[in-house]
């Protein structure tokens, strides 16, 4: 089976095509975040690269968030879209989940966050169990840096914690005070998303499902009119 | 320094199959079906149609009570809502005008202008489905769209004049053939449907208030003196900030001297004022350019108020006026993917870079 994988969530933009047994294709940049244009040629590219004609897709795996809020619509709009017009399976993967799968192997924490503002990021928390990296925390969130490292002590119990992603060397200096040696961190190599990861957790859901029309992204916090329009009802301000 | 020839050889899978089925379609001469697509605002919209004017299907899920709690489109909700609803959308279209993708000569979506969050969804959809069943990809214009909406109704006759008039726009568009448009005049502020939009909220209506003070126009009488904003005496332009600004000091005024303004009183006379202007300028437009028709577009042309008074000026100088039904006036797909069918006539399709363009021109079609 082969599928092909994106990920447009945040400033990388990348794009795989794999097969169970090896990766055919994989073309990633960390450079422009003009996503909208360059997707759909650097599908074209690698699917010419690799000699597949799309109709040969057994199914699709895309990164859903969190992340760049247009830049995760861009990337499930395409491929759910590819995915519906040739009647195949998608898959959604966390944005998160790709970058812990670059620490396969690790044995501790593995945590990769990208930047939210004001102190804020986007976070989660996984181990590597075989090929696969498992929350380790039922959920993703976003969440204050300051509160999230002595949720993350109690949760290591002592154990090292790696953490992952473009966005962690704006951060580095509040870890460390925080954690000390216990945070680890990683070469650059390591820190963006590579679609191939993508494409395995999708050809290992594939038999799941994964109806085009039922994917969304998920961004972990709702729009701020909506967040304000919550607020005002829950004060009793606003009438449905 | 000459221009350089360069020579390439490598053409990718996905244009050798859109020439070939350009090709072979424009060959065989069967009837021709476009997927519109159109996503520009807070409407997720698909539709098919047929050779240009036949419209099989014209889906259109809106938003419009999401936002009303806004009191306004937000640009990041109605984005959300997009990508949700788009193939679920385009499915539907499809199945509705008993089509399936194979039967898909060109796929038409708006490109701009617009939202930029909102643009990207729908341009994002069509190239996908561009690439993944090789279909031809054509961007339009979305007031390209509105116009083209009347060729849904009536065959177009050129020279023309089309004004198009909605929340976001306010055109006078001179056409002297298919897919040519010159702008004549455009808003230098608000555009007429957010004056309208403004002046309904001060008299404490509800988003839109547009079809509201149209209504309530009905019920009064023009007796409230404000201002007609002429701009200069050749200008095309229009201008409606200060109409606004007029209508919110004398409800202000009256408020300080305890006096009541009856509201109808005064969005007739509102209206009364945005339509003469429109009118006025649309009626000397088509004149000086020896129009064979005049064509109405956009949501406001659902206004009755601007229909009545267009149709007594355009009967009284002799001039044919085509206005679309209400469906076809507000954002919809059907009239994105009847612009397209000009396109696909002269071969113009995009590359799988299309990106959306919030201000994009219109001049540049």
């Amino acid at each position: 089976m082969r599928v092909l994988a994106i990920d447009t969530s945040n400033l990388v933009l990348s794009v795989a095509v794999v097969e169970e047994e090896r990766v055919l294709a994989e073309m990633t940049t960390n450079q422009q975040k003009n996503h909208s244009v360059r997707l759909m040629d650097c599908v074209s590219e690698l699917l010419d690269a690799t000699g597949t004609a799309p109709e040969e897709l057994s199914g699709f795996g895309v990164a859903n968030g969190p992340g760049s809020y247009t830049g995760v619509r861009i990337g499930v709009a395409s491929a759910k879209s590819m995915a519906w017009s040739l009647n195949v399976p998608v898959i959604g993967v966390s944005s998160l989940e790709v970058i812990a799968m670059n620490a396969t192997g690790f044995s501790g924490l593995i945590v990769p966050l990208f930047d939210a503002r004001r102190g804020q990021v986007y976070t989660g928390c996984y181990r590597s169990h075989g090929m696969e990296a498992v929350r380790a925390q039922s959920t993703e969130q976003i969440i204050l840096l300051r509160e999230w490292l002595p949720l993350l002590r109690d949760l290591a119990q002592g154990e090292p914690i790696l953490f992952l992603g473009e966005d962690v060397r704006l951060h580095r200096e509040t870890i460390v005070q925080e954690l000390g040696n216990q945070a680890q961190f990683a070469s650059p190599a390591f820190n963006h998303p590579r679609a191939a990861h993508i494409g395995y957790v999708a050809l290992r859901k594939l038999q799941d499902g994964g109806n085009a029309h039922e994917l969304v992204p998920e961004y972990l916090q709702l729009a701020e009119a909506e967040a304000k329009w919550l607020a005002q009802k829950q004060a009793g301000a606003v009438k449905e | 320094m000459g221009d350089i020839v360069m020579n390439k050889t490598y053409t990718s899978r996905y244009e050798k199959r859109i020439q070939q089925k350009y090709e072979a379609h424009r060959e065989s001469g069967a009837p021709t079906y476009i997927l519109g697509i159109e996503t520009s605002c807070d409407e997720t919209s698909a539709a098919v149609i047929r050779d240009g004017r036949e419209v099989l299907s014209n889906v259109i899920a809106s938003q419009a009570d999401i936002h009303k709690r806004f009191g306004g489109v937000v640009p990041e909700v109605a984005s959300r809502r997009h990508v949700e609803n788009i193939t679920l959308t385009i499915e539907e279209a499809l199945t509705e005008a008993g089509k399936t993708l194979d039967d898909i000569q060109a796929i038409a979506v708006t490109y701009g202008p617009g939202l930029v969050g909102a643009l990207l969804v729908g341009v994002a959809a069509a190239k996908a489905i561009s690439m993944a069943r090789g279909i031809p990809l054509i961007g339009v214009h979305h007031i390209a769209g509105h116009i083209y909406a009347n060729r849904l109704v009536q065959e177009m006759e050129f020279p023309l004049i089309a004004l198009v008039v909605s929340g976001g726009h306010t055109e006078l568009v001179w056409m002297k053939a298919h897919g040519q448009f010159e702008i004549l005049g455009e808003t230098r502020d608000d555009a007429a449907g957010e004056a309208y939009d403004k002046v309904a909220r001060a008299l404490n209506m509800p988003y839109p208030g547009g079809p509201h003070i149209d209504r309530l126009a009905h019920e009064g009488e023009a007796n409230v003196p404000l201002p007609r904003s002429w701009l200069e005496p050749d200008s095309y332009d229009f201008s409606f900030s200060g109409l606004k600004s007029a209508v919110l000091n004398t409800l202000h005024n009256a408020a300080q001297r305890g006096e009541t303004i009856e509201p109808a009183n005064l969005a007739a006379s509102f209206q009364d004022s945005v339509t003469e202007v429109l009118v006025e300028k649309t009626i000397r437009a088509a004149r000086s350019h020896g129009a064979k028709q005049v064509l109405l577009a956009g949501g406001v042309a659902a206004n009755r108020g601007l229909r009545e008074r267009l149709q007594a000026r355009c009967e009284a100088d002799g001039i044919p006026l085509v206005i679309p039904p209400f469906t076809l006036c507000t954002d919809n797909a059907a009239m994105i993917a009847a612009a397209g069918f000009i396109k696909y006539e002269k071969g113009q399709f995009e590359g799988l870079d299309l990106n959306g363009v919030p201000s994009l021109s219109l001049s540049e079609q």
